[in-house]
C-alpha cells in the first residue's frame, strides 16, 4: 500500500493550522455594535458556505465530465466533492441558526436562502441514498452523475423561484436588502477576520477533498483486490 | 402467450426501416411507446384505477387534516390540490417504470431500433396522459365536494405545464429509481427535492387564478414554470441514454 503523498501531509497540517488562526482572528476581531458576540458565527458560516457550494459546483461539472468521458475517476471526485460539502452546508446551517435565534428571534424561518438550503441538503441526501441501493459501480456512477446534474440544476432554480417571496436574509457583500434584518458593514479588522477565515476553509475544503478521492481510490483498490481472490 | 406491446413496435419500426425520413421514424417510434403503455393500461386499468382512488383519499384526508371550512378553503385549494398531484403521480410515475421493468419490457424496448430518447418522449407523454386524466376527474369532484368553480382556463393551463415539469423530471428519475435494491420507497425521496420549483410556482399561479389575482401577478410563476420544462426536459433528453444503458 502506497503511503500519503508528502504534499497531503503538509496540507493536513496547514488546514489545522489556518482553521486554527481563523478562530482566533475571529474571536479577536471586533464585536459588532448590535448584535454582538454572536455576530462571530459570521465568519464560519460564509466560510463554510462558499466552499460547500464550491464543491456542489464542481460535483455538477464532474457530473458532466464524468458522462461525457465515463471514466470513474470522475465519479470517485463527485463524491469526494459531494460529501464534503454535504458536512459542509450542514455547519452553515446549524451555525446560521445560531445567529438567527437572537438577531432574527427565532431559529428557522422560510426565507429563499434557508429554504434553498434545507432542500439542497435534502437533495444530496437522496443523491447518496440512490447510490447506497446500486451495486454495480458503472451503473452507480452514472445514476449519480444524472442525479447531481438534475439536482445541481434544480438548486439554483429553486432559490429564484422563492426569490418571488420577499427575503430578510441580509446581504453583507455586495447590494442591500431594504428588509433584510440583521445586516451590518464590517470595519477593516473584520474585513481581515472574514477573508482569512474564507482562504482557511478553502484550505480545508481542498485538504478534506483531497483525502477523500485518495480515500475513494483505496476503497476501489480493495473492491478489486477483494474480486481477485473470490475469482 | 405472444406480447402484445413487442409486435407492436416491431411493426412500427420494421416500417421506419423502410421509411426513409428520420425524422418520421421518431415520431412513429415516440407514438408507438405511447400507443403501447395506452393499450396496456386500457387493458388492465390498475394503474389508473390506483392513481384516482388514491388522489380521492388524499382530499379526504385533507379534509380531516386543515378543517376544509369556507375560509380556509380559499387560501389553501391551489395546496391541496398540488400535494394531490404530486403524490398520486409519484404512484403512477414509478408503476409505469416498474412494469417495464418486472416483465422484462424494458429490454425489448432497449433492443428496438430506434433512438433511446424516443422510449423517454413516449414514456413522458403516456404518463402524461395518466395524470391528465387523474387531474381531470379530481377537479369536478374537488368542484362538487367543496362548492368551488375549478374549471377555469388559466387555472387549466397551470395544471398542464405544472403537469408536463413534474412528469418530465419523474420519468427520468423513475427510470433510475426501479434499477435500484430500494425501488419502492426511493422515488419521492428523489423527486420531491427537484421538482420543488414546480409545485411552487404551480400553487402560487394557481391560487392567483383561484383568488382573481391581477395577470400580471400569475405570469411571473407561469414563466418559470415555462422555463423549468424546458430545461429539464432538455436535460432528461440528453441523459436518458446513460439511465437506461446496459
Amino acid at each position: 500500500m502506497e503511503s500519503k503523498p508528502l504534499t497531503l501531509k503538509i496540507l493536513d497540517v496547514v488546514a489545522i493550522l489556518v482553521l486554527i488562526a481563523a478562530t482566533y482572528m475571529a474571536l479577536n476581531a471586533p464585536t459588532e455594535r448590535v448584535m454582538g458576540e454572536v455576530q462571530k458565527v459570521f465568519y464560519f458560516h460564509i466560510g463554510t458556505a462558499w466552499t460547500a457550494l464550491l464543491g456542489f459546483i464542481l460535483a455538477g461539472l464532474f457530473s458532466v465530465v464524468y458522462l461525457v468521458t465515463k471514466d470513474l475517476k470522475w465519479d470517485r471526485y463527485q463524491v469526494a466533492a459531494i460529501e464534503v460539502s454535504l458536512v459542509f452546508f450542514l455547519i452553515t446551517i446549524v451555525l446560521g441558526s445560531i445567529w438567527a435565534r437572537p438577531a432574527w428571534n427565532t431559529w428557522w424561518t422560510w426565507d429563499p436562502r434557508l429554504t434553498t438550503a434545507a432542500v439542497t441538503e435534502l437533495i444530496y441526501v437522496a443523491y447518496f441514498m440512490l447510490r447506497q441501493g446500486i451495486d454495480d459501480p458503472d451503473r452507480r456512477a452514472r445514476f449519480g452523475a444524472v442525479y447531481a446534474l438534475v439536482g445541481g440544476l434544480s438548486a439554483p432554480i429553486t432559490f429564484f423561484a422563492i426569490r418571488l417571496f420577499r427575503t430578510i436574509h441580509p446581504v453583507v457583500i455586495g447590494g442591500s436588502n431594504a428588509e433584510a434584518e440583521g445586516g451590518f458593514s464590517m470595519s477593516a479588522d473584520m474585513r481581515t477576520a472574514f477573508f482569512f477565515a474564507l482562504f482557511a476553509f478553502t484550505i480545508i475544503f481542498i485538504d478534506l477533498f483531497w483525502n477523500r478521492i485518495r480515500l475513494g481510490d483505496l476503497q476501489d483498490k480493495v473492491e478489486q483486490l477483494k474480486l481477485k481472490v473470490t475469482m | 402467450m405472444t406480447d402484445p406491446f413487442e409486435t407492436v413496435i416491431e411493426e412500427t419500426t420494421g416500417r421506419a426501416k423502410v421509411s426513409t425520413r428520420p425524422r418520421a421514424t421518431f415520431f412513429k417510434a415516440v407514438s408507438a411507446v405511447v400507443w403501447k403503455d395506452l393499450q396496456a393500461e386500457f387493458r388492465s386499468r390498475e394503474l389508473f384505477s390506483a392513481m384516482l382512488v388514491f388522489s380521492l383519499l388524499i382530499i379526504l384526508i385533507f379534509n380531516f387534516a386543515l378543517e376544509l371550512d369556507i375560509k380556509t378553503r380559499q387560501s389553501v385549494t391551489a395546496g391541496v390540490l398540488w400535494a394531490t398531484f404530486a403524490f398520486a403521480g409519484t404512484l403512477g410515475l414509478n408503476r409505469s417504470m416498474a412494469i417495464e421493468k418486472d416483465r422484462g419490457c424494458m429490454d425489448g424496448l432497449l433492443l428496438a431500433p430506434v433512438d433511446r430518447s424516443a422510449i423517454y418522449f413516449g414514456k413522458v407523454i403516456s404518463n402524461l396522459a395518466f395524470m391528465l386524466i387523474v387531474e381531470l376527474i379530481v377537479l369536478p369532484v374537488y368542484s362538487v365536494l367543496y362548492n368551488t368553480n375549478l374549471f377555469q382556463p388559466g387555472l387549466l393551463l397551470v395544471i398542464l405545464l405544472g403537469s408536463i415539469g413534474y412528469v418530465g423530471v419523474g420519468t427520468l428519475l423513475s427510470a433510475m429509481a426501479v434499477q435500484t435494491r430500494t425501488r419502492d420507497i426511493l422515488l419521492p425521496i428523489l423527486l420531491f427535492p427537484v421538482v420543488i420549483p414546480v409545485l411552487l410556482a404551480a400553487v402560487k399561479a394557481s391560487s392567483g387564478f383561484l383568488t382573481g389575482a391581477d395577470i400580471s401577478e400569475v405570469m411571473l410563476p407561469i414563466n418559470l414554470l415555462i422555463a423549468y420544462d424546458i430545461i429539464f426536459i432538455a436535460v432528461a433528453f440528453m441523459v436518458f441514454d446513460s439511465v437506461v444503458e446496459e
